[in-house]
């Protein structure tokens, strides 16, 4: 049959396939849609913005030999034990329960053969994971599942996590076909229940709070890690300056793009903001304190190579964090797999089902025989191979721009496409010196 | 630590207890110390409404606060035994893991909040959230609890001596919580359930525990009807 379109069909803007089999699925079931991935819309990301290479008024650095620095320290601030990081591309919290073990051991491999850090999420540390990180964060979640003070101190840094980009205002989700029975323990919940997370801390409230919680947290670990403060963006700029005023030695930024392992549909495409417009406005807030690279600026959400690593950090980032495009490298979405994702109503490409535990490629599950798959020495190398891709990137861009350093790429180096993310992003429209807004 | 003085304890213990004044040194000082533990009892004078007390320690020693302290007391506690002769700020022993703590004027809020193990004592009343999200631990108020009592508390024992406010065990998962005195609304997925001879039983230890003497048969008992365990288009409290 002819693709509907040649056949001279016209498909609606306002209700076009997707927006339909979702109402389809709505009045057959009754229940909302919960999925993996991150914002599937089109919004104004990096892609709106290109960096201006060296010319007559800037001195370029050769591609290949120069050196270009990419090292970065986080937490520098109170901590008597900051990070040093070789490369300013870092793991973003995903929880075990979420990943597979597998999957949480392969981060941490290749994490550590880069030099750079992992981070655990919604379910406590593995041994798994610890072995094989390096230098590994460990959040503190709404939940507080598996939260121990062994492994705060068997930690490198302390991630507060008041939310992520996926859905700011949200707490976690894990469907009871992932609760297995280690999954479950480590939680102290039910085998096989549909798991809600807290969506706010058990034992503070507000930023004043947070201040004095920050130092019990320092306390416990006798002020030698750095503790970074995670928000979803939203309202970025009075965040980042309550952050800092609660103590926060890394303030964390993670936009709408960035991923979730189970979430409302409807919270995944329509709470926060794009990370192109929350970077300036944390950087904004850092400068205002007289803190900006003092206190570090991690960003994520969206971050898929080394020309968006570069537009971060010239936008004012100290680093910046992936998710999705760490699970990919690890072998998500693959299309050796296709059959299986059409088996369970997907595509390799565009599977993002992560809540129900039959990942064909071994990572979002709990399933046994399917994590097998998942080989945690090869998909580490995999990942680290990414990580080295993003870097040399990353260090590309910055040389043509002069910089012997990745952290000196800085907004003056960029420009952009569209009036949107100029205003956003706060850079002229390319070919003018016009920032809207400004 | 040259302002740490060593005194003799009471009779009872023969260990000799080094007295840390906080007038003296800061709380930083104490913690380090009994992170390092050189004795096996210590006494704290002038607390002040000091946060982080005896947070993160994690040796089996005994602690005596003499007055109030601030947020977080004896936070994530293992294997300690702490005892504040006065009244705490929030989220007194935070995630604890072993030992005990007791306090014996009146908690503020999320007393006992995630506490994996171990046996908080609050002889006066405690504030709202009181043993939210708790995951093990056992709770022992001697007076009243305000609202939001045990909300999605996970695992574990509340024992209320007195009331319990408006909300109480909202969302909560298989925690059991036992009223003596009357209780507001019931939170989202809680009900009064049968006591049975067990739970008489266990609520008699943990009476004994806490050294008090109510009678098991006082109490009333309640927990999850566990109707929010999984996800439907029944209950539109979801989401």
């Amino acid at each position: 049959m002819k693709d509907p379109a040649e056949r001279g069909l016209r498909e609606s803007a306002t209700f076009d396939r997707a927006t339909i089999a979702a109402i389809q699925h709505a009045a057959r079931t009754g229940v909302y849609d919960i999925r993996g991935w991150g914002a599937k819309r089109a919004v104004p990301h990096f892609d709106d913005l290109l960096v201006l290479g060296a010319s007559m008024s800037r001195y370029p650095l050769e591609g290949y030999r120069e050196r270009c620095d990419t090292d970065v320290v986080l937490g520098d601030r109170h901590a008597t034990r900051p990070l040093h990081l070789d490369i300013p591309v870092t793991i973003a919290g995903m929880s075990f329960g979420a990943l597979s073990a597998q999957a949480k051991e392969a981060l941490g491999r290749g994490a550590s053969e880069v030099g750079t850090s992992t981070t655990t999420g919604d379910g406590g540390m593995t041994d798994e994971e610890r072995g094989e990180s390096k230098t590994l964060v460990y959040q503190l979640l709404p939940s507080r599942y598996g939260m121990n003070p062994d492994h705060l101190r068997a930690a490198d840094a302390i991630e507060v996590v008041l939310g992520q980009g996926a859905k700011p205002g949200g707490g976690g989700m894990l469907l009871g076909q992932k609760i297995s029975d280690r999954v479950a323990d480590m939680r102290t919940l039910p085998p096989g229940i549909d798991q809600r997370s807290a969506c706010r801390h058990p034992d503070w409230t507000g930023p004043d709070d947070l201040a004095i919680k920050i130092g019990e947290l320092r306390e416990i670990t006798d002020w030698e890690k750095p503790v970074y403060v995670k928000v979803g963006a939203t309202r970025t700029y009075y965040d980042v300056k309550l952050a800092v005023a609660a103590g926060a030695d890394v303030v964390v930024v993670d936009g709408m793009q960035g991923g979730t392992a189970a979430t409302q549909e409807v919270f995944i495409e329509h709470v926060g903001i794009p990370i192109l417009a929350a970077i300036p406005q944390a950087a904004q807030a850092l400068r205002e304190l007289g803190v900006h690279r003092k206190v570090q600026l991690v960003v994520s959400g969206g971050i898929r190579t080394g020309a968006d690593v570069a537009k971060a950090l010239a936008l004012g980032a100290d680093a910046v964090a992936i998710g999705t495009a760490a699970l990919i490298a690890l072998g998500d979405n693959d299309p050796r797999f296709a059959a299986e994702y059409e088996a369970i109503g997907s595509a390799a490409g565009y599977y993002d089902d992560f809540q129900d535990g039959r990942d064909p490629a071994g990572i979002t599950t709990q399933d046994p025989e399917l994590a097998a798959r998942l080989d945690p020495v090869e998909a580490g190398h995999r990942l680290a191979n990414y990580l080295r891709v993003l870097t040399m990137e990353t260090q590309t861009l910055a040389r043509a721009c002069g910089k012997a350093h990745v952290q000196h790429l800085e907004p003056e180096d960029l420009v952009a496409l569209t009036v949107e993310s100029a205003a956003m992003a706060r850079v002229p429209l390319a070919g003018t010196s016009w920032i809207p807004g400004s | 630590m040259a302002a740490l003085s060593r005194a003799e304890a009471g009779e009872r213990d023969p260990a000799p207890a080094v007295t840390v004044d906080l007038h003296e040194v800061g709380v930083r000082a104490l913690n380090a110390e009994l992170h390092a533990p050189t004795a096996r009892s210590y006494e704290v004078l002038h607390p002040a409404g000091a946060h982080s007390i005896a947070a993160g320690v994690h040796d089996e020693i005994d602690v005596r606060v003499r007055g109030h302290a601030g947020y977080f007391c004896a936070g994530m506690n293992q294997r300690a035994h702490v005892v504040v002769d006065g009244s705490v700020g929030n989220g007194v022993a935070e995630n604890m893991m072993s030992g005990s703590v007791r306090v014996r004027g009146d908690a503020s809020q999320s007393a006992g909040a995630t506490g994996r193990g171990g046996l908080l004592v609050i002889e006066g009343r405690a504030s709202m959230r009181c043993g939210i999200s708790m995951k093990g631990s056992d709770i022992v108020v001697g007076g009243d609890i305000g609202a939001m009592g045990a909300f999605m508390a996970q695992a574990g024992r509340l024992v209320v001596c007195g009331d319990a406010g408006d909300g109480l065990g909202d969302s909560i998962y298989e925690a059991r919580l036992y009223v003596r005195g009357r209780t507001g609304t019931l939170g989202a997925d809680c009900v009064e359930k049968e006591m049975r001879d067990e739970h008489r039983a266990e609520l008699a230890e943990l009476l004994a525990a806490a050294g008090l003497d109510h009678r098991p048969e006082e109490f009333r008992r309640y927990g999850s009807a566990r109707t929010l365990y999984h996800f439907t288009g029944d209950h539109g409290s979801y989401g």
